[in-house]
């Protein structure tokens, strides 16, 4: 699983098309992702660790999740919509894919702590959940705006065993709560692990991150072509760091006829300051480790992101998604707040379906692409759509966007 | 043309002693007062000045350093800016380097850096986040215009990366003497002494000690066996402790740097 799986992988160095990636970090820190990196290449290669991680998958957190059809939906489009349940994992996500993956590899490595960071606090408790699992001991490092908007994220990694520090430094968000993992990493390295969020950072995250949520594109084209016959004619992912995005999209890279397409987290728009579109409004440079697109200033500071999603809000992204973009492999389009919210509320009231605002970025980019297909092929065009995340979590701020909560004057019944 | 870092450590070895190596982030409190800060250093005994150029992510940085950083980049200092400083202090003939983290250079053009460093008069570059294999372009910028490249070795580093890395040092090797971030310590690293070892074993070139290191004790016991001694987040302290009294930071400023520099005599 580990060997090179497309001409879209990395060379050993990390490098995305001899650009992307890479690895931009302390040397005090170099040892230890060499170690990692061996460690992963020498698990990926040994038939238990990866009958073990499936295993470990299957019967604790539900995979393979469903593939589903989506009808009304899909009349509403003229055009097949399919959805990868990945909200019906454990924990609600496909991020808990990532966090066993590299738990389990932190056990076989003989680390007894993990650090993790987390922004909206999905990947801070996934990993207190991999880390409970495997008797781990937990520190995960969250901005302090993120731990007040977050308290319930903050109470269930307690809850787990975890313990949260609250980040005050830089902007106080996700960037930040990365550099203080990394901050610890440096002074705790050999004994501890960094199990990285995304398909992010330094040589070998990326690739690693990768080849622990690729089960979910692997397993969609092969439910696609069970249940239908056909691969789809477009698949479709949201994108922040991009490990949702790589994991559907790794299994589709060398099919070609797929069209592939990520959506990026636009917030109140590309053409103002308050978004997080980092491949559409971005620069190259070097952020956290690797080479990607940045949102940065002209003097290569980076600047603040924002999305109305807190699992996208971040400055930069996968460095492979930057070489899928620049060879034009998949687009990535821009998705606003509204826009992603209205997705949100259309997916819950046609399939009674909360989608996390995340995969509602997906859902509301994704509907487009279906029309545009559906006026190509016709009604048998076929999207499938990563749905990575449930929405309970999102509650507080669609009960804000929509005005929700107040009973109905009125019952609505027509008779 | 300016004074080379080589120069001031062959000075500090004909006198017997080690090199005081003072660090200050650009612009903080303002980019006047940290040229006035760093000036001060020097007629108080520093061989060798580090400006920082401040960056919004410096994930090898300390509480301290990130604060003054933070607020240099809030009082809007720029790139130019720390050229400008770079410009000044090198002017008082004490070679000058620039500590970087590398995407603010990347973004200003490698060779452009290079070709503005050295009309500034500065000595070269160091650079925490980029190690020598990631650093091609880099490394033929530095030759092009004779520009110190100064990396990293770590208590991590195994043998194989430390004489890749001094060999792709110029002017100093910057051995870093704990495992963890820029800061002040109350007691001295007992995996400094084996690093400079071991790095001096694959290597001419002098070879300095940071991370920690806050009084003249301190710096009498690094300077007992390394070339250079690199001090950091203890004079941005003193800057910080004196934000709202810029007379009495630079006296206290001067204060420190003696006795860092009675320190690096061994006194």
């Amino acid at each position: 699983m580990s060997q090179q799986v497309s001409r879209y992988d990395a060379d050993e160095q990390g490098y995305y098309g001899g650009t992307w990636g890479g690895r931009f970090m302390p040397e005090a820190l170099v040892a230890a992702l060499d170690e990692l990196t061996a460690a992963w290449h020498d698990a990926m290669a040994d038939p238990v660790f990866v009958a073990e991680f499936e295993a470990i998958c299957r019967d604790y957190a539900g995979t393979p999740s469903r593939l589903y059809h989506a009808e009304r939906l899909s009349q509403q489009v003229g055009a097949r919509i399919l959805l990868k349940r990945e909200d019906l994992n454990h924990t609600g996500a496909h991020k808990i894919r990532n966090v066993l993956g590299q738990a389990l590899l932190t056990r076989r490595m003989g680390k007894k702590r993990v650090i993790a960071e987390t922004g909206a606090g999905q990947h801070g408790v996934a990993s207190a959940t991999a880390a409970a699992y495997f008797g781990l001991d937990c520190t995960v490092y969250m901005g302090s705006v993120d731990t007040r908007r977050q308290a319930l994220n903050v109470a269930r990694m307690h809850l787990l065993g975890a313990k949260v520090v609250a980040v005050e430094s830089g902007s106080a968000t996700l960037k930040d709560a990365i550099n203080e993992a990394l901050r610890d990493w440096v002074a705790s390295v050999d004994h501890t692990a960094y199990l990285f969020g995304t398909a992010a950072g330094p040589h070998p995250f990326p690739s690693m991150v990768r080849d622990f949520t690729r089960g979910i594109g692997d397993e969609a084209r092969a439910q696609c072509l069970e249940q239908y016959g056909v691969l789809p004619d477009a698949i479709a992912a949201c994108v922040g760091g991009g490990s949702n995005a790589i994991g559907l999209f790794t299994a589709f890279l060398d099919d070609e006829d797929v069209r592939i397409y990520g959506f990026e987290p636009g917030g109140d728009g590309v053409d103002t300051p308050r978004h997080a579109a980092t491949i559409h409004a971005g620069a190259s440079g070097v952020l956290h480790g690797a080479r990607t697109y940045v949102l940065q200033d002209e003097d290569g500071q980076t600047v603040e992101s924002h999305s109305i999603s807190a699992g996208l809000d971040y400055p930069g992204v996968g460095p492979q998604h930057a070489h899928l973009a620049q060879t034009g492999r998949a687009t990535y389009r821009p998705v606003t707040d509204t826009e992603a919210m209205d997705a949100l509320a259309l997916l819950a009231r046609t399939e009674g379906i909360i989608p996390a605002i995340e995969s509602a970025h997906a859902i509301a980019g994704a509907m487009e692409v279906a029309r545009e297909l559906a006026a190509e092929k016709g009604p048998d065009a076929t999207v499938l759509i990563n749905l990575s995340g449930r929405g309970d979590k999102d509650m507080g701020t669609a009960t804000e966007w929509f005005k929700l909560g107040e009973a109905d004057d009125e019952t609505g019944d027509p008779a | 043309m300016s004074a080379t870092t080589a120069t001031a450590f062959a000075t500090a070895r004909a006198e017997g002693r080690a090199a005081l190596v003072g660090y200050l982030p650009a612009g903080y409190p303002s980019v006047e007062g940290s040229i006035e800060a760093m000036k001060a250093m020097v007629d108080a005994g520093c061989d060798v000045i580090e400006v920082g150029l401040p960056y919004s992510d410096p994930v090898m940085d300390g509480p301290t350093i990130q604060a003054a950083a933070q607020a240099a980049l809030e009082a809007g200092t720029r790139t130019s800016d720390v050229l400008r400083v770079v410009e000044e202090v090198a002017a008082t003939g004490t070679p000058t380097v620039v500590m970087t983290y590398w995407n603010p250079v990347e973004r200003y053009g490698v060779e452009r850096f290079a070709a503005d460093l050295a009309a500034a008069g500065g000595a070269g570059l160091i650079t925490p986040d980029l190690t020598p294999d990631s650093a091609r372009e880099w490394i033929a910028a530095a030759d092009a215009h004779g520009l110190d490249k100064v990396f990293l070795v770590a208590p991590s580093s195994t043998g194989e990366r430390v004489t890749m890395t001094t060999a792709a040092c110029r002017g100093f090797v910057y051995a870093t003497a704990v495992m963890g971030v820029t800061g002040a310590r109350t007691t001295t690293s007992d995996l400094a002494g084996p690093l400079v070892a071991r790095t001096k074993a694959t290597t001419q070139l002098p070879v300095c000690v940071g991370l920690g290191v806050s009084t003249g004790d301190q710096a009498a016991e690094v300077a007992s066996y390394a070339d250079g001694v690199i001090v950091g987040s203890a004079f941005v302290r003193t800057l910080l402790d004196h934000a709202d009294d810029a007379a009495g930071g630079l006296a206290a400023l001067r204060t420190l740097t003696e006795d860092l520099a009675r320190g690096v005599r061994g006194a």
